[in-house]
């Protein structure tokens, strides 16, 4: 496809009050900001979640302030019920994975910069976009909404497994109103999505500008545009699966409940229904979420580490394949949670493979990636540094995956704090690093002001360290036993490594404090922060060449035309040793390659 | 880069050129995106697979008996491939001058015919009712009214895209644009072929 076609955005006109220019506003740029805000919002939230869940599980006993102001059944006298630390567990599960992972790196991110990336003044569909953030909110807001029932969130984790979730309140506290609540916030986020995916996908195709090929698109645009195919597929298979276990729990189906089921003394009265069903559709959904959440960082990591090498990667159309294949083959792994379900033992070697081929992909890029900074003069600043440290994440994190992803191996280690310390590693931070790699990157063009290097180099080295003091430990833990989703192990045969977990929570609470220098540098960058110029880092791609903050129509109604690929470092350009994108000057290499 | 200027001999040549001329903006005008709807078509499919995939695979005990499908379900089915022909005769009103009036008139016919497609479902439902098979009679039951509600519930939207695509007919010529003909019709035949399907389905498995 040499150029998108004659398809003109659905171009509105500027907006007009504050409403429509900050609330309900159909600008990119605005839901952009939006999206990220409810992630910093959500973010927040799971993090103090994570604090409870870690002072409750070194010291059981001991009271938390104001804890049982918010939740009385939950923690009476401020000493946390068991029940109530699987609720938080639950929680900080769902917002971390729904409302932070899926929400910042894609729709935050991508809303903002892919139109402006493709050189085009919207996306293709803006009333849907407004739609699809508010869509998103009201599921948040029906999340929340579980904390503040009496009997408080759902107690099944964020995977919900029947038929405990499909039963209603026999499954415990927190499973009657809670649940519901659970099923009908992520219906909802499930439209949102959908809403969202289609946005992107039609914008990427449609609304390139002239010279744009699919080719010459930054790897940021490549990895939102991958994703939302994904995302896709994924979110229109959760959505029959909410739909499928809010009629078990309120219409008396049988969907995910067997005959003969006895729960809390009362036999269920529900028959024929296959609770190994919900697995199956949750993972079927669940396993492409997680390339969902690292995917975008991928991109983000990636064209942010060729700004400051100040050279191309050695191989974008690799990356850019290997990112295909990741989404392609995010489709057929999704067994490998479900080793120890019970499931036919062929099945299990059947996920098996895909699972380890997988890793080929991801490892390419890893090598693209590091054999591009071998003999690269890197400028480091905080956005290049959480780059780098995306990519120590990531392996940290990945070469787990390795063993987690043999049966033979997994039935031991499921459910134990190995695959916790896994996925917190490979998806929770190396997804936020990417995050915050984007934050410090674009906050100059997205703001019109610089944040400060100091806080934000402290705000690295802090969480850099705290991170891995945090879940480095986990994988010891895991492969000695240490069971997950428990609320305690001080009176079981874990008693001897709670220091360990004390010194984890200790690494959580510090590395969780430094953050908060992360949200003052952002809140007060944005009002007291030194004026950027059009573009502070001497970039290359289509943003950087409006202005900063961007105007409503982003290119001031010109269309762009794009003349090469969006990585021509090292060489001579008239600005310097790059080339923007929408420059026609010839490009002459640096060196002579 | 050179612009060749076309410099007609005579005036039939000069006509030919128009007449070829004037397909020519045609054929661009209809040149819009339907990028879109089929994105939005292919993530329905795929909700509807995992809804079929739920079905298939289920690992239940199968002691329930066989859901025997309302008749009327056949009228419905008739109806709703119907209305996707008169949809195609108003897209022959449209094709090379443009008749919005005429085609308004057959995409009205074809929303009645949707409209009729929806109320016979409806009548399907209360003939199980009345055998006494409601939702969550069995999983049979619970299978067959998902699938057709929620197919139902896209064919509503469906009707909502319908009405609009006749409203905007009754303008003027002027007002017409290819698009929402377009994407209205790939998605209105898609109700069509996911019903045929999920009615051959439900024979199948239910």
């Amino acid at each position: 496809m040499q150029e998108g076609s004659v398809q003109e955005a659905h171009v509105h006109a500027p907006p007009e009050g504050f409403i429509r220019k900050y609330v309900f506003s159909l600008d990119h740029k605005v839901i952009g900001k939006q999206y990220y805000a409810l992630a910093l919002v959500a973010v927040f939230t799971g993090m103090i979640l994570s604090w409870l869940m870690r002072l409750h599980m070194v010291w059981p006993n001991s009271k938390i302030p104001l804890l049982e102001m918010f939740s009385k059944n939950g923690a009476p006298g401020g000493v946390m019920t068991p029940e109530y630390y699987l609720s938080l567990l639950t929680m900080h599960g769902t917002l971390m994975v729904f409302f932070v992972l899926t929400n910042a790196p894609f729709a935050a991110f991508g809303n903002y910069f892919l139109p402006i990336q493709i050189g085009a003044e919207d996306m293709a569909f803006p009333r849907f976009n407004m739609m699809s953030f508010w869509t998103t909110f009201a599921a948040w807001v029906v999340l929340m909404l579980a904390f503040f029932i009496p009997d408080g969130p759902p107690i099944a984790g964020w995977t919900e497994y029947t038929p405990l979730s499909a039963v209603g309140k026999d499954a415990g506290p927190g499973m009657a109103w809670g649940a519901s609540l659970w099923g009908i916030s992520i219906a909802i986020f499930c439209v949102a999505s959908l809403l969202g995916a289609l946005n992107f996908i039609a914008t990427t195709l449609d609304l390139r500008a002239k010279g744009m090929t699919l080719m010459r698109m930054p790897l940021c645009t490549w990895a939102w545009f991958v994703t939302s195919c994904i995302a896709l597929l994924a979110f229109a298979v959760l959505f029959p699966a909410c739909i499928l276990l809010i009629l078990d729990r309120h219409a008396g189906t049988s969907f995910f409940i067997p005959s003969g089921l006895v729960i809390s003394d009362r036999l269920q009265p529900h028959a024929g229904g296959s609770p190994l069903l919900w697995q199956h559709l949750f993972w079927f959904f669940g396993h492409p979420e997680v390339y969902i959440a690292i995917l975008p960082s991928m991109g983000i990591v990636s064209h942010i580490l060729v700004n400051s090498m100040r050279k191309p990667l050695l191989s974008a159309k690799v990356v850019i394949y290997s990112m295909m294949s990741i989404g392609f083959l995010s489709y057929m792994v999704w067994g490998h949670h479900m080793f120890v379900s019970g499931m036919n033992p062929m099945s299990s070697l059947a996920f098996s493979f895909p699972t380890l081929t997988i890793t080929i992909p991801a490892t390419v890029l890893t090598l693209i990636w590091l054999g591009s900074l071998y003999g690269a003069n890197i400028q480091t600043n905080s956005a290049s540094l959480f780059a780098l440290g995306f990519i120590s994440m990531f392996v940290a994190g990945g070469v787990s995956g390795f063993f987690l992803a043999q049966p033979s191996i997994d039935i031991y280690l499921h459910a134990t704090y190995f695959v916790v310390g896994h996925f917190h590693l490979v998806m929770g931070v190396a997804s936020l690093f990417g995050v915050f790699a984007g934050t410090y990157f674009w906050f100059p063009k997205m703001t019109g002001r610089m944040m400060s290097e100091t806080l934000g180099k402290l705000h690295f080295w802090i969480t850099f360290v705290g991170a891995y003091c945090i879940f480095m430990p986990f994988h010891y833990l895991g492969l000695i036993g240490n069971v997950r989703r428990y609320q305690s192990f001080v009176d079981d045969f874990m008693a001897p490594y709670i220091g360990w977990h004390k010194f984890v929570t200790f690494a959580a609470l510090i590395t969780g404090a430094g953050q908060f220098l992360f949200l003052f540098n952002l809140i007060y960058s944005r009002f007291k922060g030194k004026p950027a110029p059009e573009n502070p880092w001497n970039a290359t791609s289509l943003e950087w060449s409006i202005p900063s903050p961007p105007p409503w129509n982003n290119f001031g109604g010109k269309h762009p035309i794009v003349y090469h690929d969006p990585y021509q470092y090292g060489v001579n350009g008239s600005k310097g040793d790059f080339v923007m994108q929408d420059s026609p000057e010839q490009v002459v290499p640096a060196s002579g390659d | 880069m050179s612009s060749s200027i076309a410099t007609p001999i005579s005036s039939q040549a000069n006509a030919l050129h128009r007449k070829h001329a004037a397909a020519q903006v045609a054929r661009s005008a209809r040149r819009t995106s339907s990028s879109g709807i089929w994105v939005g078509v292919f993530a329905i499919t795929m909700s509807f697979a995992a809804f079929t995939s739920a079905l298939v695979v289920r690992e239940g005990t199968t002691d329930w008996s066989h859901l025997v499908l309302p008749p009327i379900l056949y009228v419905n089915t008739a109806f709703i491939l119907a209305s996707s022909a008169t949809l195609e005769i108003a897209r022959r009103f449209l094709r090379v001058s443009i008749e919005p009036r005429k085609a308004g008139a057959w995409v009205g016919l074809t929303l009645l015919l949707g409209v009729a497609f929806c109320f016979g479902q409806y009548r399907g439902w209360l003939d199980l009712r009345a055998q006494g098979i409601y939702l969550a009679t069995n999983p049979n039951s619970s299978f067959f009214y998902v699938l057709t509600f929620m197919h139902a519930l896209h064919v509503l939207a469906g009707l909502v895209a319908l009405a609009y695509l006749a409203y905007r007919l009754s303008g003027s010529k002027k007002n017409f644009r290819w698009g929402i003909f377009a994407n209205a019709a790939i998605y209105w035949h898609f109700m069509a072929v996911l019903w045929v399907y999920l009615l051959l389905l439900c024979r199948a498995e239910l």
